[in-house]
């Protein structure tokens, strides 16, 4: 619960990778990742260590999950509107 | 909560903030505020530097200790901090024209001959890019272990037409900054802690005498308050500025000027750029209709390219540093004692 | 948009060159708080309180300004979920009794200034103490690696970071390496809050990375137990609105369910491997956590196996003679655990701004970044910083 940082993997090295932070390279070690790593892969550094492995996928899933919820919220929106409208000109709709 | 620990002067009272000014209230003002009839700015305006009536001008005086470890770091050295401060302390008050330094070294026995030798260019190259000149000095050695390699103290003077204070500020007021922020901080913050950061992470410190000149002589009178955000970066000084002044302060977050690197180390590490100290940029604050002028006079100047508007003065929340960061709103803070990285 | 220095500006706080900078669009972010609003207002009942229970998410949603941005009748509690808030003062004490012992201390910064009974580690610094900042335990092993004496790490955090010290406790480290333990593991004291008489917590807001590790399953008893939502979320602005949204919805429904709504990271299982590393070396025992009362499994502490590298075992930490300097009881009247529990406000506490402030803190909500005093004194209660209006956009500056 506390600062995790993503970052893309540069080089692998044994239980060590290279990584890159928005330009700013460190070590993070491998010793609790749940899934192999590769260059290329994203990984989320916690103290030094990667906790996991972020599949490109999700990234944009996250994206569509929110994009679903606002949907939802405005179409929940609308019918509150169409009730409002539907009360001012009398026909109340339940 | 003032506890027996108070008797003893900690690392937190150097570090620029709210403690520091304190200590020193308590310790350096008390008793000693002297009269001034001439409207000389002394010690009690906790400015950058002193300005005494001469005749009909401005003498300006300011002096600094500089303890900077490790001595040696990218962008610099503590010969090249120890101009370029005390440069820019007299130019902070309008005094941009240097008339002299000096310097006094404090060196713990052991210290290699060659490293002193490298401080001394990097103070001879400072002073050429000031137009400044080391008139006199003191060297001093002390025993090994009783103090950490070397201690620089400069003092510097200068004559100007004009004064500068830090605290001119009024509500319609806005905010140029004269570069990149946060540079040096984060170079010395990686090597000091040894963080294997991989960055291009250097310090900006540079005597900025010049490009101050520039943009003062743009717009004479416009510019009403300079400072420069060493430590405790720019909150610090904005705060200061704010609270003398009576204004609040209201920056875009969206405005500032930093390097990807910078933005980086400062993410990885949970400190705010805002925090950290800078070595050869300032603050200005500007009356609205100068301000295209003043930064067309900065960006013209190599030290300026990346001068930026960032914010403005209300006269709402007086001594407030409001940021508006694009999804909301936040409160600037002043860093507390030294920066520390966080993980949590 | 850069000009090619470099130098980056336009985006609010955003890195360059990685997706993440669609996490923090501020248009999605406007359309996120307008719906957050709305389903708050659906609810019908106000303030609606929430409650999160991490301090990264606290730090985002300060550093953001969020709060600002937040509907006025959701209330969005930070609870005991700072590691530093919560380590409690003994705990403090073992750690600056054994600086004033002599022993070599590595520590992250966070826990630097945290108040003792007498004093911080910082101060044991100024005394003489040799205590070393480092940003990850492995440098903590590599400093008893290059050196021959005794070498504490004292290990705070909850349980994502207490992974890392079970990862480097099993990598044979040093003989000289030893870890004082004062990690915690969050989802026991999520029981504590809900089964408080006065709490009024609808939702809880639950910490993306400590659930990368356990796994969303872990609520599942929780909300069965108490018929409260659970969210996971993230920490980038977009992760936290959305969550909050979320969570409004599920409140609003009565729905008493787990939600992930940080599915890139969070898996129903979590990170096994991590888990199994983590368990092998800690156990968790019932324990005092600052200000509030015991927690059951609360706390972490090493297993007998690694008695030889456990510094309370190894190590006869002296904190009588500590204590028998102890000022009198400020400490007491601290109400830092209240606090954490949203119960009091820190305008509650007699000590709140006066004998406690930044620069002199007593109790840990003052001295973390993310304590709720902390930010409470920076903003001057609940912020409110909305200014009259200017023209134009609002915009603070042209581009």
């Amino acid at each position: 619960m506390c600062l995790g940082v993503p970052g893309k993997v540069i080089e692998v090295r044994d239980a060590v990778a290279v990584v890159d932070f928005w330009g700013v390279r460190r070590h993070v070690r491998l010793d609790v990742v749940d899934e192999p790593v590769e260059p290329g892969d994203y990984i989320l550094n916690h103290v030094g260590y990667a906790i996991r492995r972020i599949p490109i996928g999700e990234i944009e899933a996250t994206l569509a999950l929110y994009e679903e919820l606002l949907a939802r919220a405005e179409a929940e929106d609308d019918l509150m509107a169409a009730d409002v409208r539907n009360e001012m000109q009398g026909t109340g709709n339940d | 909560m003032r506890s027996a620990l108070d008797e003893r002067i900690t690392l937190k009272y150097g570090a620029g903030g709210e403690a520091m000014r304190t200590l020193i209230r308590q310790v350096f003002l008390d008793g000693l505020i002297p009269q001034h009839p001439n409207g000389d700015i002394g010690l009690a305006a906790m400015d950058d530097g002193a300005a005494l009536r001469v005749g009909g001008r401005w003498l300006v005086v300011t002096t600094d200790s500089h303890v900077i470890h490790p001595i040696f770091f990218p962008g610099g050295d503590i010969g090249r901090l120890a101009v370029s401060g005390t440069v820019n302390d007299l130019a902070m008050m309008g005094a941009t024209d240097v008339l002299a330094l000096t310097c006094a070294v404090i060196i713990e026995d052991g210290f290699p001959r060659a490293d002193l030798i490298r401080i001394q260019h990097s103070i001879r190259a400072a002073c050429d890019e000031a137009g400044a000149t080391v008139v006199a000095g003191d060297t001093k050695v002390m025993g090994r272990g009783e103090l950490d390699g070397i201690v620089l103290n400069t003092t510097g003077i200068a004559m100007s037409d004009r004064v500068v204070p830090d605290s001119g500020l009024r509500a319609g007021d806005l905010l140029i900054v004269t570069g990149t922020l946060g540079d040096h901080g984060m170079a010395v913050m990686a090597e000091r802690h040894g963080l294997a950061l991989d960055a291009d992470l250097r310090s900006d410190m540079a005597p900025i005498n010049g490009l101050v000149r520039a943009a003062l002589a743009a717009a004479p009178g416009a510019i009403v308050a300079m400072k420069d955000p060493t430590r405790g970066g720019l909150a610090s000084a904005l705060h200061e500025m704010a609270g003398k002044s009576g204004v609040g302060i209201v920056l875009d977050e969206e405005a500032l000027p930093v390097t990807a690197p910078v933005r980086a180390a400062s993410e990885l590490l949970g400190i705010d750029p805002l925090h950290v100290a800078n070595e050869g940029k300032a603050v200005l604050g500007v009356r609205p209709e100068a301000v295209e002028d003043v930064l067309a006079a900065l960006r013209a100047h190599p030290l300026g390219r990346e001068a930026a508007l960032i914010g403005r003065c209300v006269a709402e929340r007086v001594g407030a540093i409001i940021l508006d960061t694009g999804f909301g709103r936040r409160l600037v803070t002043e860093p507390e004692g030294e920066l520390l990285p966080r993980i949590c | 948009m850069t000009d090619g220095s470099g130098v980056t500006r336009r985006s609010p706080g955003t890195p360059r060159g990685l997706a993440e900078l669609k996490f923090r669009d501020p248009t999605r972010a406007r359309a996120l708080s307008e719906a957050l609003a709305h389903v708050v207002a659906a609810i019908g009942r106000a303030p609606v309180s929430v409650m999160h229970v991490c301090g990264s998410h606290e730090q985002a949603i300060a550093r953001f300004g969020l709060r600002a941005a937040l509907p006025r009748g959701l209330n969005v509690i930070m609870g005991p979920g700072c590691p530093v808030c919560i380590t409690d003062v003994p705990e403090v004490d073992e750690g600056v009794a054994l600086a004033r012992q002599g022993v070599r201390i590595a520590t992250y910064g966070d826990m630097l200034k945290v108040p003792g009974t007498v004093m911080s580690l910082a101060d044991a610094q100024a005394e003489g103490g040799r205590v070393e900042v480092v940003y990850s335990v492995a440098q903590a092993v590599d400093l008893a690696r290059r050196c021959d004496e005794p070498v504490v790490f004292f290990a705070t955090g909850f349980e994502t970071t207490a992974v890392a010290t079970a990862a480097a406790v099993l990598r044979d480290p040093p003989a000289n390496f030893f870890v004082l333990s004062a990690h915690k593991y969050i989802p026991p004291v999520m029981e504590i809050v809900a089964e408080m008489p006065e709490t009024r917590v609808e939702g809880f807001l639950a910490a993306g990375h400590a659930a990368t590790i356990t796994g969303w399953g872990v609520f599942e008893p929780f909300v069965a137990r108490h018929r409260l939502p659970v969210v996971v979320a993230g920490f980038e602005p977009l992760d936290i609105l959305a969550g909050l949204l979320k969570l409004a919805e599920l409140v609003r429904d009565g729905a008493a369910d787990v939600a992930n709504m940080f599915p890139r990271c969070v898996t129903k299982e979590g990170n096994r491997r991590a888990q199994e590393q983590l368990w092998r070396v800690f156990r968790p025992i019932g324990g005092k956590w600052r200000g509030i009362a015991h927690v059951p499994n609360g706390n972490l502490r090493l297993r007998d196996e690694w008695a030889h590298l456990d510094a309370r075992r190894q190590f006869d930490i002296d904190l009588r003679r500590l204590w028998d300097h102890a000022p009198p009881a400020l400490v007491d009247a601290c109400i830092c655990g209240d606090i954490m529990a949203g119960i009091k406000a820190p305008t509650d506490c007699g000590l709140f701004g006066r004998e406690c402030v930044p620069h002199a803190p007593v109790g840990a909500c003052m001295v973390s970044s993310e304590g709720t005093c902390k930010i409470w004194h920076q903003y001057g209660g609940h912020p409110d910083l909305a200014l009259p209006a200017q023209g134009g956009d609002g915009a603070v500056c042209a581009r």
